[in-house]
């Protein structure tokens, strides 16, 4: 096994940004806003560079695809501990509607290229809450999936995952090579000290084309309208039941 | 914590003030210094936002500001934290261990670490001051034992030099370092007070007065050390129970005959007031991105509550004098960042160029504009501002130190108006000299010149037209600028023909003089700034055009009305009464007038 480990982190507005619609409808305001990592994949990097303190790995390679800003998230990923980074350059129209299918087939590519033993990825992006890159990328490599972790432990040559379902906890063996998702309660992200950044700055991030990946960026889908969520209105007090019932009919939900 | 202390007004009495040979020219006139604003690589501009994240988010999630102003006391979890983060050894060289940061780095970290009071002073007691003696003035030893440890803050460091009786008056503090007989170490023994980290600190720089040997004549000289609390013999008094920063630490600290190896002099036996005035000079630009910082983030949480709140059934932010309050707290931040940013530029020039008197000019004005704001803030929120739910009481009390420590304003304006006058001086020095010969064309030529320019004649330094450096949407202001600068060379100039050397006691002209030179550096940076951000591009550019041009319009008209104050037997000029007040007042030592219900009859 080669030991090493693929970690997709995405740039995404900053979760604490108030979210703005841009006036012709056609997506949200980015330009001057902070961004920073996907909170999932910060997560899906700690747990990376923790396997690799246990020394039940060799390497962590940190992935991001987009135009020159994403390799601010990947140096974070390298303040954080991975070793080295690749930025897959995707810009202008291939940037707008990149999506988890393209970036799978990437993903794909580059576990193939780099001989992964495992790949980790945050559950879900925080701007379109798609849920689909890590699954996707399982299917296309036809790797097992072990999705929402928990908990991940190595079980000989197995990958013990503890996932978060609906119903409670799943715990599932996989063989690897296997793409994992990580879930909130994974981890707690470390902060990339800045002495760690200092030394980030030195490792490396290699630059790399869709196209020499071999992979095909069109998009099937198309964002017709982007629109804010409908005000939240004011609530209504009523004295008896019988007023609350008149309401509820008043409204048609009755 | 820190004091400047004010050897001007000795050195001027005892030389010549008009023959000083100081390479310190007049910055108005190094148009080259200032313009363009200092550019930093893309490279750096990188790293910076790299290395903000993580401090914006580690202050936000795990500093708990309330609390520590409750409980007077950073918790150990949180400074921890802190030098995990890698802030105690900002600008220490790499190869000691530290992130070796340049000046422009440190001044933008502070914007965000002046989030908090109480850490912000730790952190700056430690290494602005504390420690810094070492980086500036130390040799290689001293700073291969002692700065890697500084750097990780394992150790910390405090900076003392002010004692009961030495504040201001720095040069004549009392603790004493008498050397051994066997001449292996010195003993010190003495008081200081108001000293940050005081009780926390494991190595300190420590000012004492020695007895060196001046060609054959034995005189007390200071000299800086560096002292390890395992020396023993030193004991801190309890904290101080402060008004703000409450969670910064501050004692006496006391010194009992504790051992100095002689290795551990910084720079040479006697040299240490000059290191104490470089060190205090390093740190002080940094107030005024600190200070930025904070305003800006209490410009969003009171804007927040301006929008919402409705009396009258209208949103506080359509009156007047709340939108006031909002321009005043953008024009103070875009001022002091100008400033800062523009000082740290310079500073960070190779050749290690001389900018206290920038320095002290950023330090003055944030500080006091850092005062006003947070108090305007705080009476957007009304009532609740007052109450202690609301963190703007605290910003409130954390601010008042600023006009007082790192040299109190009233020093630094004195050091202001004495430095910024001395190439006035030194130009005045020939005049005067053709004058004693009788050159009586020579005083008309200076006569004639000054009337030229007080009807207005105009002045032109060349910073606007077709080589100008300055943007044309900036035009305006820069003429102000232009004829501020020129009115105020004649306004100096006719000074020092009317009091000579006893303008070092003049206080209240020196004030103004001050005034009107940071108001001119201020106008310097904002217009500065402004031209690089149209000629790039940068988002909002217009938007720091109306800043600009609004701050030189009122800054303008505040150095005229303060020239028109200095000009011989001025009819605006109270100062005569003023004084004559403050004399009967303090020989009585209160108020004296009859009370008003009083009788006679």
């Amino acid at each position: 096994m080669s030991g090493r480990v693929l970690v997709g982190v995405k740039r995404v507005i900053d979760y604490a940004v108030k979210i703005r619609v841009k006036p012709d409808n056609s997506s949200v305001v980015t330009d001057g806003v902070k961004h920073s990592m996907n909170p999932f994949c910060e997560i899906a990097v700690e747990e990376a560079v923790k396997l690799k303190e246990k020394k039940l790995i060799k390497e962590v390679v940190a992935v991001s695809c987009g135009p020159q800003q994403a390799q601010e998230t990947i140096r974070t990923a390298l303040a954080m501990g991975a070793d080295r980074g690749i930025h897959v350059e995707v810009t202008g129209k291939d940037y707008e509607t990149l999506g988890p299918l393209q970036v799978s087939k990437i993903m794909a590519a580059l576990a193939k290229k780099e001989d992964a033993q495992l790949v980790i990825l945050g559950k879900q992006a925080i701007d379109d809450d798609c849920n689909q890159t890590g699954q996707m990328t399982a299917a296309l490599l036809d790797w097992p999936q072990g999705t929402f972790a928990s908990e991940v432990s190595f079980d000989g040559d197995k990958i013990k995952v503890v996932r978060e379902i609906d119903g409670g906890l799943e715990t599932i063996k996989i063989k690897t090579p296997a793409v994992v998702t990580a879930d909130l309660r994974l981890n707690t992200p470390r902060y990339a000290t800045l002495p760690n950044i200092m030394k980030a700055k030195k490792k490396k991030i290699a630059n790399v084309k869709p196209a020499d990946l071999g992979v095909d960026l069109t998009s099937r889908l198309e964002v017709v309208r982007v629109d804010e969520p409908p005000q939240r209105q004011a609530g209504v007090k009523v004295e008896t039941v019988d007023d609350l019932v008149g309401k509820l009919k008043e409204a048609g939900t009755v | 914590p820190v004091v400047v202390t004010f050897e001007l007004r000795r050195w001027a009495l005892n030389s010549n003030i008009f023959t000083i040979n100081g390479s310190k020219n007049l910055m108005f006139v190094l148009q080259a210094e200032v313009f363009p604003y200092p550019e930093i690589g893309n490279e750096e501009v990188e790293e910076i936002n790299q290395l903000v994240a993580p401090v914006e988010r580690f202050f936000t999630e795990e500093v708990d500001s309330a609390k520590i102003d409750r409980e007077a006391k950073i918790p150990p979890e949180t400074l921890n934290g802190l030098k995990e983060l890698g802030l105690f050894g900002i600008m220490v060289p790499e190869e000691y261990g530290g992130l070796g940061l340049s000046n422009t780095m440190y001044a933008r970290l502070a914007e965000i670490i002046s989030l908090d009071g109480s850490i912000a002073v730790t952190l700056a007691a430690h290494q602005a001051i504390g420690l810094k003696g070492i980086l500036i003035a130390g040799n290689e030893a001293q700073k291969q034992k002692y700065l890697p440890k500084l750097a990780s803050g394992e150790h910390i460091a405090a900076f003392c030099l002010t004692e009961p009786g030495s504040g201001s008056d720095a040069a004549s503090i009392q603790t004493r370092a008498t050397l051994s007989e066997d001449g292996k170490q010195y003993l010190l023994s003495g008081s200081k007070i108001w000293i940050s980290n005081g009780a926390i600190a494991d190595v300190m720089t420590v000012f004492a007065r020695t007895e060196v040997d001046v060609d054959g004549v034995k005189k007390d000289k200071i000299s800086a050390f560096i002292v390890e609390r395992a020396y023993g013999g030193i004991t801190s008094g309890k904290a101080e129970d402060k008004l703000g920063i409450r969670g910064s630490n501050t004692c006496e600290v006391s010194f009992d005959n504790v051992p100095v190896p002689v290795e551990n002099v910084i720079g040479e036996v006697g040299s240490g007031f000059k290191v104490a005035m470089n060190i205090l000079n390093s740190g002080r630009f940094s107030m005024g991105s600190s200070s930025a910082g904070m305003i800006k983030k209490l410009i969003e949480l009171t804007a927040e509550y301006a929008a919402t709140r409705k009396q009258f059934n209208k949103s506080l932010s359509e009156f007047g004098m709340i939108q006031e309050k909002f321009a005043m707290m953008a024009l103070n931040a875009f001022v002091m960042e100008s400033m800062a940013y523009l000082t740290a530029g310079m500073m960070d020039r190779p050749g290690l160029p001389d900018c206290s008197l920038e320095a002290a000019m950023v330090k003055v004005f944030s500080s006091e504009g850092g005062w006003i704001c947070v108090s305007e803030a705080l009476q957007v929120l009304g009532g609740l501002g007052y109450t202690k739910d609301y963190p703007y009481e605290r910003y409130v009390r954390d601010c008042r130190i600023l006009p007082i420590f790192e040299g109190t304003n009233e020093i630094l304006r004195m050091y202001i108006a004495l430095t910024g006058m001395q190439y006035a001086g030194k130009a005045l020095t020939g005049k005067i000299k053709e004058m004693k010969k009788g050159n009586i064309g020579m005083v008309f030529g200076v006569v004639g010149k000054k009337l030229k320019s007080s009807l207005g004649g105009s002045v032109d330094y060349g910073l606007t037209g077709k080589d100008g450096v300055v943007h044309p949407s900036l035009a305006e202001s820069a003429k102000k600028f232009e004829q501020n600068v020129s009115h105020v060379g004649s306004t100096v100039e006719s000074l020092l023909y009317r009091y000579g050397k006893t303008i070092v006691d003049e206080q209240l002209i020196l004030k103004r003089v001050a005034d009107v030179m940071i108001n001119l550096y201020a106008m310097t940076a904002v217009l500065s700034r402004a031209s690089r951000s149209i000629s790039i591009g940068l988002r909002n550019h217009d938007h720091e055009v109306l800043l600009a041009n609004t701050f030189c319009s009122d800054a303008f008209f505040k150095n005229n009305y303060l020239m028109t104050q200095l000009q011989k037997h001025s009819p605006e000029n109270n100062d005569a009464n003023i004084k004559k007040i403050a004399r009967e007042v303090l020989e009585n030592r209160a108020y004296i007038c009859s009370h008003p219900l009083e009788r006679t009859f």
